[in-house]
């Protein structure tokens, strides 16, 4: 029988993914005025605040792309970490070092698993 | 300040006052430590060395202010229960991020001694941080490994000044050439006697372990590390 990789004509590489991916939803605001200092994210699948404590204190990068190279690369990123949970279903806050631009307000977040107390 | 004769009277005295009409040890904890209760003659007052003191030979006219005495102790980093001599480790950073280690012990900085092994995965042994690091509940019996030749001296790179000169013939070459330290072969033989026992520990603890040692860990779709037991 056909093996899945001879179909495909691709190598099944590994996979290498040591993050969780996460989504940068807006900053901390009440109805009219916003806080840029703290970000909210949410991460994938963490849906309720039960599920918060594993992730508090993990380090969180903003990683974007750009069009002049800055130490050899067009790959920025802005770190920070998850604050606090913010509310009741799972959502974080976050500070970072720089606050994060409103462009990045749905895009990608990459939440590490490290500082490790696992 | 006090007078030379304030300070021998301090110097002979169990007790002191912390505030005033509030000394340090009560009535009757003085009565213990005064040495009273051991006392056959109850009004006699038992006898104590006067410590000899010196007039000392200097008296300072400007205001000498002494440092505070340091009182911390050093302690290597408390190091997790999950992470025991022999724990197969998760690393999470560094160029070896994603491999499965072998934890060996900590050192004396507190950091954590690691090996691949070298011949399964091509982590050498290396120090890394706790922090960095998930615990996995596989263990390997390493209990045969002599590890006390190993310490954090033997990690740290004596730092090699790059001399700053900026010269014209220099400024046409490629300047600052970083001199590429190899491993040296001590290193290289102490890496393979650590793990030769620890490779044959591991082949003996499960037939699987070796090709665990040499996979790496990595998340997918559907992969939560919150809802995981590592």
């Amino acid at each position: 029988a056909d093996t899945p990789q001879k179909k495909r004509g691709k190598k099944m590489t590994q996979g290498n993914r040591l993050h969780v991916q996460g989504v940068f939803l807006g900053y901390r605001r009440s109805n009219a005025n916003q806080y840029e200092n703290t970000a909210l994210i949410k991460v994938d699948g963490v849906r309720s605040r039960e599920d918060t404590p594993f992730y508090m204190g993990k380090r969180v990068a903003y990683v974007y792309k750009a069009k002049s190279k800055k130490n050899g690369s067009k790959v920025r990123v802005i770190w920070g970490r998850l604050v606090a949970a913010h509310g009741n279903s799972g959502t974080f806050r976050a500070r970072f070092r720089n606050n994060l631009p409103p462009k990045a307000m749905g895009s990608q977040v990459r939440v590490m698993l490290y500082p490790s107390r696992v | 300040t006090h007078t030379e004769e304030e300070e021998n009277k301090m110097a002979r005295q169990r007790n002191r006052e912390i505030v005033p009409g509030v000394n340090r040890f009560s009535r009757s904890q003085m009565y213990k430590r005064s040495g009273r209760k051991y006392l056959k003659n109850k009004k006699e007052t038992p006898k104590t060395e006067k410590p000899v003191r010196k007039a000392s030979r200097f008296y300072s006219v400007d205001n000498i202010s002494k440092p505070l005495k340091a009182v911390h102790v050093h302690k290597p980093t408390a190091l997790r229960r999950s992470i025991r001599p022999g724990t197969v480790l998760i690393v999470l950073t560094g160029p070896y991020r994603g491999n499965h280690v072998v934890f060996l012990k900590q050192l004396e900085s507190g950091l954590l001694l690691v090996t691949g092994p070298y011949a399964f995965n091509g982590v050498p042994l290396r120090r890394i941080n706790q922090v960095h690091v998930i615990a996995t509940s596989t263990k390997v019996d390493i209990s045969g490994v002599s590890l006390d030749s190993v310490k954090d001296e033997l990690f740290i790179k004596p730092k090699t000044k790059a001399p700053k000169k900026k010269t014209e013939a220099g400024f046409f070459k490629n300047e600052q050439k970083k001199e590429k330290t190899g491993v040296s072969d001590e290193f290289k033989k102490l890496q393979k006697e650590v793990d030769s026992k620890i490779v044959a520990a591991a082949k003996k603890t499960d037939s699987l372990l070796p090709a665990y040692l040499r996979s790496k860990f990595s998340l997918s779709k559907g992969q939560y590390p919150h809802l995981m037991n590592f």
